[in-house]
């Protein structure tokens, strides 16, 4: 399988009044043809300024350095005009909040016809043909009817139905879903992550799935990057991260779930560190049972424990977790 | 002996006034609700966006008024007790909210925060006041130099924490917790779900416990009521729930709910429920969750299914359970 995206040593740094914030540092990663990769992490981890970076959809005050190979080019080289031709186009974008995502004032065709004709060059008839076609894709009974509706008219579930058939209307190769169930009720998120896996199935679309949710990272992901304060820590096949974790980190999250029969939570001391020094060490150290001299004098290389599964730690290992 | 009995509590809303412009529409938050907490029992209230867990818990705090019903606590009726006649009563009940950020004054010092029960309820003053703060603030695991910061120079985890200590301040036999932990990071939440299951060992208080998230209820809970637009469908002791549950929509909860190991995730049977949760305004006839239920007959759109027991301690209101409290099953 080849790779779709490829990203090197990808950081974004934000300058801010206050300093430097190194926001993502030296993420490497890469995406094939039809793989749902989860990216997963607590808030201010990085996971979605980096997905924005490789787009360059962020802010100015944002410097951003490496690489993001899209099919061999890279993307944080190309000219605006040509950018515009990737986004949306070949990767497009959904959030976690449909209703700020979407435009009050305009119905449902109308959006999603705005992006086929706007990349696709498509009159308006045909635009709306196909929106309708795309809204039967995901699964929003009456199409037709709904088409001509306005966001404030449609559930929350079907916002994001919405959002994702915008996304889907240029055919892109990779869809990438920041927190899609977040705003979602239970029974809501169970629909659209079917969706999700459908999609990828029936038009092998690759998805990169930015969550905070290991369940859902569970139900829906082929592979799992975990991202600490900024930095990759762990990479696995999914079923290996979860089955054998290597970074003390990423057993403290799996431990602070709670479980039918678990008494008591694992917790993770202390807190995530600032984002203003970049330190030649573990991050996680300083909050980290396994922690030793070693940990604090230079950063950990990643180290391969098993095929597909890397590991920045000195002390690797599913045994003891943090306490 | 129960601390709080909660009996046919009704909240109707009105959807704006139709002189301003509103619809003047009644929404129906919470039908027929009754439920009794008793001492030292942590009882979970689960339910969706909507299903109006949030009212009930507002209203046993009695920070909106019930439209019907009654609320008693410690036996004694505080459902339309004016705020002054009620002052007394919210030492025994105290409520921590979701949004740890707005339910804290931006212009107090934590310790203030913590203080100003203790100040009203004339529980401690002048120096005294301090130093039971700061026997607060180390019993919910905060540093006591932090008592000198202000809301927005603590993290989301110590905000919460602040608040917890604020309503243990006047120890309460009642706490009422709407969603504690859900706008927590996994780590910082399970910090605080363990905090206060500690705290509930310690002091023995009550809780009637919030929440959309059903492990945490797994968790925390000794039994749990499962609401569905507006009122309870089933309430069983947590054991019986998670194994047995017999009204469809708990069991299509359970389902949905993603469980964090891709082996058991996977080979699990999720049952997708048809559209929306309908609306509080409009709820539709009958058994509520009838327009979403996969099983459902004539006699659900027709006859509202009144709670009925189903197993020792376990009620639940649907017409397709049998007399002996034999279940339907949705998928398949």
């Amino acid at each position: 399988m080849s790779h779709l995206l490829e990203v090197r040593d990808l950081s974004v740094r934000f300058e801010t009044d206050r300093g430097s914030l190194h926001a993502v540092d030296r993420v490497s990663f890469s995406l094939r043809e039809s793989e749902v990769l989860g990216l997963v992490g607590e808030s201010g981890c990085g996971k979605s300024v980096m997905t924005m970076a490789t787009l360059r959809l962020l802010p100015r005050t944002a410097v951003v350095s490496g690489e993001a190979l899209f099919e061999g080019v890279d993307l944080l080289k190309q000219s605006p005009a040509s950018l515009r031709r990737v986004r949306g186009r070949e990767i497009a974008f959904v959030f976690q909040e449909p209703m700020t995502s979407l435009n009050p004032v305009f119905t449902v065709g109308r959006q999603i016809g705005e992006v086929l004709r706007l990349h696709l060059g498509l009159s308006k008839r045909d635009a709306q043909d196909r929106a309708i076609e795309l809204l039967n894709l995901v699964h929003i009974a009456a199409p037709a009817r709904r088409v001509n509706e306005y966001p404030h008219q449609l559930s929350g579930g079907m916002r994001q139905r919405v959002m994702i058939a915008m996304a889907l209307a240029c055919d892109p190769k990779i869809l990438v879903a920041d927190e899609p169930t977040t705003a979602l009720d239970v029974t809501i998120q169970a629909g659209i992550l079917d969706l999700l896996r459908e999609l990828r199935e029936q038009i092998g679309i690759a998805i990169i799935l930015i969550t905070h949710n290991l369940g859902v990272v569970a139900d829906v992901a082929d592979r799992v990057l975990v991202m600490y304060a900024g930095r990759k820590v762990e990479e696995a096949l999914v079923d290996d991260l979860f089955a054998a974790p290597q970074h003390p980190y990423t057993l403290g999250l799996l431990g602070a779930l709670p479980r039918p029969g678990v008494r008591l939570l694992q917790e993770i001391p202390g807190r995530v560190p600032s984002l203003t020094v970049l330190p030649d060490a573990c991050t996680f150290a300083p909050r980290c049972s396994r922690a030793e001299e070693l940990c604090y004098a230079r950063e950990p290389a990643f180290s391969t424990v098993r095929p597909q599964h890397a590991v920045a730690c000195i002390h690797p290992g599913s045994g003891v977790g943090v306490s | 002996m129960s601390v709080l009995e909660v009996d046919g509590l009704v909240k109707h809303f009105s959807s704006g006034n139709r002189i301003l412009g509103g619809s003047g529409a009644v929404v129906h938050a919470v039908e027929d609700v009754s439920f009794e907490l008793a001492r030292g029992e942590v009882l979970g209230l689960v339910g969706e966006s909507g299903s109006g867990k949030s009212t009930v818990a507002n209203c046993v705090a009695r920070l909106i008024e019930p439209t019907s019903g009654t609320i008693r606590l410690h036996g004694e009726e505080i459902t339309h007790l004016s705020r002054r006649a009620m002052r007394p009563h919210r030492r025994r009940l105290h409520i921590v909210f979701q949004d740890s950020y707005s339910s804290l004054n931006p212009r107090f010092t934590a310790s203030q925060i913590v203080g100003e029960p203790l100040r009203l309820h004339g529980l401690a003053r002048g120096a005294g006041v301090d130093s039971r703060v700061v026997e607060l603030f180390e019993r919910v695991g905060l540093r006591s130099e932090l008592r000198f910061r202000y809301p927005h120079e603590l993290s989301g985890g110590q905000r919460q924490r602040v608040g917890l200590a604020r309503a243990l301040s006047v120890e309460p036999s009642v706490l009422v917790a709407d969603e504690p932990v859900s706008a927590l990071d996994v780590s910082v939440q399970a910090s605080i779900l363990n905090l206060l299951r500690d705290l509930q060992d310690d002091l023995g208080f009550s809780c009637l416990f919030i929440t959309h998230d059903l492990s945490t209820v797994e968790f925390l809970c000794d039994r749990v009521a499962v609401m569905y637009l507006g009122r309870i469908v089933e309430l069983a002791p947590r054991e019986q729930l998670y194994a047995t549950p017999k009204h469809p929509y708990t069991q299509a909860l359970l389902s949905a709910a993603v469980v964090p190991d891709p082996v058991k995730q996977r080979a699990r049977q999720r049952v997708v429920l048809a559209g929306d949760i309908p609306s509080p305004i409009s709820p539709p006839s009958g058994c509520a969750f009838h327009t979403r239920c996969p099983l459902a007959q004539q006699i659900c759109a027709d006859e509202l299914p009144p709670l009925k027991p189903v197993g020792s301690g376990h009620t639940a209101a649907c017409h397709l359970i049998g007399p002996t409290g034999e279940a339907p099953t949705i998928g398949n």
